[in-house]
């Protein structure tokens, strides 16, 4: 089937089997940044916004797109470096392989609640697993790009 | 200049947090074959008939490959120094299936549609055998695992039969433990058991493989060991080592589940049968089922003391599975004994550890951070425990009189000298974080809720002594940039950025003026690989080397431009200067110099090995809060303090603290790995082995308390496994605390603590 739709701001359209999901079509589609860590809806990896709400890409089928608004880490590199960069000041990033689907994920807590505490923030990112980091540095790094969110209100 | 000891960022952090293409899926080719295999569904069977005729037609099949079809040269996976202590125990596709799971055909095609499809329609009538699953069971077995005649092993002295399930069996002993546990007042006689958890990195195993355009066999791969890998492929699939590239990309972790080449023969042989680019990427599920989890060992610990606490003799006797391979099976258990016992050095009188290896028919163990030494001192670490109890000491009291001392030898430890050691510290600041004194042992809360606390001590290794090699090269480019090639294998560690800290150091320059080159081993200097804490220690000191010696050659070639002989100019770093006047020449010039005919090429190149392997040690505290109606644990607060000598990247050591403490509290509480009763790994997801969520644990905090090891780059030792290793017995000693249950078989679950008999 060809669906149709916005992909960081720009109209694609795309070739998919009738029971693809968003993230093959995104991986056919060169979309670096969208991983697979689990085949069963519960590692975060494959985060991506679909019309501003962070969605798991590996389940939503791709039919559900068409005409849908769909932005990855990709459409969003000024807020990647700035929070990448607070992550990396962590070390927090270690191999780095979660690291653009939690972005997805923090990209939305900090729309939907920019004054989050930490016990929040744990609470709202539970659905992205870290192997490496121990999620403490991750927690000091989204600390730091939220409070400088802040700064930049005030 | 000041580079080692900076938390400077990653090398690669912008890359990886902006999303870039570097991992090996995203780097494949276009035209890739998908490849897929079909795995047995019985713990022990013969492939009495296979029929591949209907897959074979299916549109887009390139090729189906059945045990009719591979080299009949038996190898291991591990990713070990040739010879490898692992036996020669496989092939790439066998008659013989002996674990659920073991692959029965490797279909390639040009989508994952077509390859599954394909393998739905493989016809195979088994014969099915009766299965050895339980390791007690193993020993001297009716059923064996491997009864092939041309089962082999390298390194016979490990004690390996494959006529006995026998993997490996040896002692190693020091004293009369026999009459010195007879002639104590305690002895402490348990039995511990730990389970083949899972690494779960994050990325599974996956790798490409094409041929270049000279013909040779290319193999991009997300592994640890690019060197070993060149040697296991071109073995098993009987080409010549010199026909084999292997290039590591980015990994998406590894945590020793890389150190096996579990994945990279299935497209390698693709690749030789068809001429095209071929790649595998497994699912979680084969992640989960057939991969290389940690060797379930059990542990008869025998320790004995005094009245007045002053340890005397331990005993211990690992019993360890390493299902129906041999992977990392010799190795892994000798650090269940090496690396825990050596920890009560001080006044010990004797001790002895011996062990047995033991094939079964379930899937294969291999390396996973700790190799062995997390379960060992689950299980000692625990007897010390129940020891202080016994006693009535403070367990904190117990280890201060008992624990190794810095200069002392550790006869456990292959007689090895404690050269720094910092355990005293570790543990002294553990307790003043933790708040030791006023927490111990325990207090009810105002909701009914018990908080109790615990604590363990650790160690591991710097590399394997005598047998661990590292070796870089670098060059002086343009513009005074220092490019630096490695065979050291980053998983997302850092090492990449480590090991460029230590030459900047050793350079008198600005770590950015130092470019990394990973892994290719048709380029990089050799390395065994990442893995066995070695990278830092090992590899590190090669960086060194090899940086004085490119100083010296510096220095001449600016001696030479200046018309001065070498030993009147020095090289500050930036420039090469004459002690006698106020003449320099910058390094620009010099690098410049070196691409002109008559100058001395700038580029060096040493390895390192070490006849000894410093340990790094560790304490940990947990604080756990458990309510006694459900018997659910949270904990609440984990202290880990470590000595992994000078810390080269203060970030980096913190999180890699951090992500091995969360990895061990896993361990302890939430991971437990499940088979049925037909050797089926039932834990095949997510959603069945639980892994930490960022809301399991509230809190981790991490300090350092460094000793300097004279033997390491700038007295840095190891820290990557040391880490995962305090707390299964520090909170399994927390409830007991709590609960007065003692749980000596992991994880500790709620259903345990309910259930368990209070002592």
């Amino acid at each position: 089937m060809t669906i149709e739709f916005t992909l960081n701001g720009r109209r694609v359209t795309a070739q998919a089997d009738a029971d693809a999901s968003l993230y093959q079509v995104l991986r056919a589609l060169h979309i670096a940044s969208v991983k697979c860590g689990c085949e069963t809806a519960n590692c975060g990896l494959c985060t991506v916004h679909m019309d501003g709400r962070a969605v798991l890409s590996c389940s939503v089928p791709a039919a559900r797109v068409q005409e849908h608004d769909i932005v990855t880490l990709e459409g969003l590199q000024e807020e990647a470096k700035a929070l990448g960069g607070c992550l990396a000041d962590e070390g927090a990033e270690q191999c780095g392989f979660c690291v653009p689907g939690l972005m997805m994920n923090v990209l939305a807590l900090a729309r939907e609640n920019p004054d989050a505490t930490d016990a929040e923030i744990d609470a709202y990112l539970a659905g992205n697993l870290c192997r490496c980091s121990g999620y403490m540095g991750q927690r000091r790094g989204i600390r730091r790009y939220l409070d400088s969110l802040k700064g930049v209100r005030a | 200049m000041k580079a080692v000891g900076m938390g400077v960022r990653k090398k690669d952090a912008m890359a990886l947090t902006t999303g870039k293409p570097v991992y090996v899926a995203d780097i494949a080719p276009e035209d890739c074959l998908v490849v897929k295999l079909l795995r047995s569904p019985h713990a022990n069977a013969m492939i009495e008939e296979i029929d591949v005729s209907r897959a074979q037609r299916v549109p887009g099949v390139a090729c189906v490959l059945t045990y009719r079809d591979v080299p009949k040269t038996r190898f291991t996976l591990a990713g070990q120094t040739y010879p490898e202590f692992s036996p020669y125990d496989r092939l790439i596709l066998d008659r013989h299936l002996r674990c659920v799971g073991d692959p029965v055909a490797i279909v390639a095609a040009e989508t994952e549609k077509q390859a599954l499809a394909a393998m739905r329609l493989i016809r195979v009538r088994y014969q099915v055998l009766p299965a050895v699953l339980d390791a007690q069971e193993a020993l001297d077995n009716p059923v064996l695992v491997h009864p092939e005649e041309d089962w082999h092993a390298l390194v016979p002295d490990c004690g390996a039969d494959n006529r006995r399930n026998l993997c490996a069996t040896g002692e190693d002993a020091d004293g009369d433990v026999e009459a010195e546990l007879a002639a104590c007042d305690v002895v402490i006689d348990q039995i511990y058991e730990t389970k083949a958890n899972q690494q779960c990195m994050m990325e599974t195993f996956r790798a490409f493989t094409r041929c270049d355009a000279y013909g040779r066999l290319e193999v991009v791969s997300s592994t640890q060991i690019p060197f070993h890998v060149r040697r296991i492929l071109a073995t098993a699939l009987e080409l010549k080592k010199s026909d084999v590239r292997v290039v590591k990309p980015r990994i998406g972790g590894g945590f020793g589940a890389k150190q096996t080449a579990i994945c990279e023969v299935y497209p390698a042989i693709v690749t030789v049968k068809t001429g095209r680019p071929a790649m595998i990427i497994f699912t979680r599920e084969e992640s989960m089922t057939v991969s290389s989890p940690r060797h379930a060992m059990r542990m008869h610990v025998r320790v004995g003391a005094m009245r007045d606490g002053s340890i005397r003799a331990i005993d211990l006797h690992t019993l360890s599975n390493t299902g129906a391979y041999g992977e990392h099976g010799p190795t892994t258990v000798g650090l269940s004994g090496h690396k825990s016992i050596p920890l009560y050095t001080h006044g010990l009188k004797a001790f002895r550890f011996h062990w047995d290896v033991v094939y079964t028919n379930t899937m294969s163990a291999g390396a996973y951070r700790g190799y062995g030494a997390t379960q060992g001192l689950f299980a000692l670490e625990s007897a010390i425990n129940e020891l202080a109890h016994a006693l009535h000491m403070d367990p904190a009291a117990l280890r201060e009189a008992n624990m190794v001392r810095e200069g002392e030898r550790m006869p456990a430890y292959y007689g090895e000298t404690a050269g720094s050691c910092a355990i005293d510290r570790c543990l002294a600041r553990a307790k003043d974080m933790i708040g030791w004194d006023e927490k111990y042992p325990a207090r009810t809360m105002p909701n009914g809720h018990v908080r109790a606390v615990g604590m363990a001590l650790a160690m591991q290794g710097s590399g394997i002594s005598n047998v661990d090699t590292g070796a870089v090269s670098i060059r002086l480019g343009d513009d005074g940039i220092y490019n630096m090639s490695i065979g050291a294998t980053d998983m997302g560690t850092g090492c990449d950025t480590i090991l460029a800290q230590i030459a900047a150091q050793s350079l008198d320059c600005d770590v950015d003026n130092v470019t990394v080159h990973g892994v290719d081993t048709d380029t990089s200097p050799y390395d065994c690989g990442s893995y066995a804490s070695s990278t830092t220690y090992v590899t590190g000191m090669a960086v060194v080397r090899t940086c004085e010696v490119l100083r010296g050659k510096i220095t001449r070639v600016g001696a030479q431009l200046l018309g001065a002989a070498p030993e009147d100019v020095c090289f500050d770093g930036d420039c090469v200067r004459r002690m006698d006047s106020e003449e320099s020449v910058p390094l620009r010039e010099i690098a410049q110099a070196h691409m002109t005919a008559g100058v001395e090429d700038l580029s060096a190149c040493e390895s390192n090995g070490s006849p000894i392997s410093p340990p790094p040690f560790m304490a940990g505290c947990a604080e756990i809060d458990l309510d006694p109606l459900t018997g659910q644990v949270e904990v609440v607060d984990y202290v880990g303090v470590v000595d992994c000598g000078t810390v080269v990247n203060p970030n980096l050591a913190r999180v890699q603290t951090e992500g091995g403490i969360m990895q061990g509290i896993g361990m302890a509480l939430t991971e437990n790995p499940e088979m049925n009763g037909r050797g089926r790994t039932v834990s095949n997801s997510f959603l069945q082995y639980k892994v930490p969520s960022r809301v399991d644990a509230r809190s981790v905090r991490v300090a350092f308390e460094s000793s300097y090891e004279q033997t390491g780059p700038f007295g840095a030792k190891s820290i990557g496994e040391c880490v995962i290793n305090t707390p299964a017995p520090a909170i399994a000693d927390a409830v007991y605390n709590a609960s007065g249950v003692r749980v000596r078989s992991l994880p500790i679950t709620a259903e345990k603590i309910l259930l368990g008999e209070r002592e």
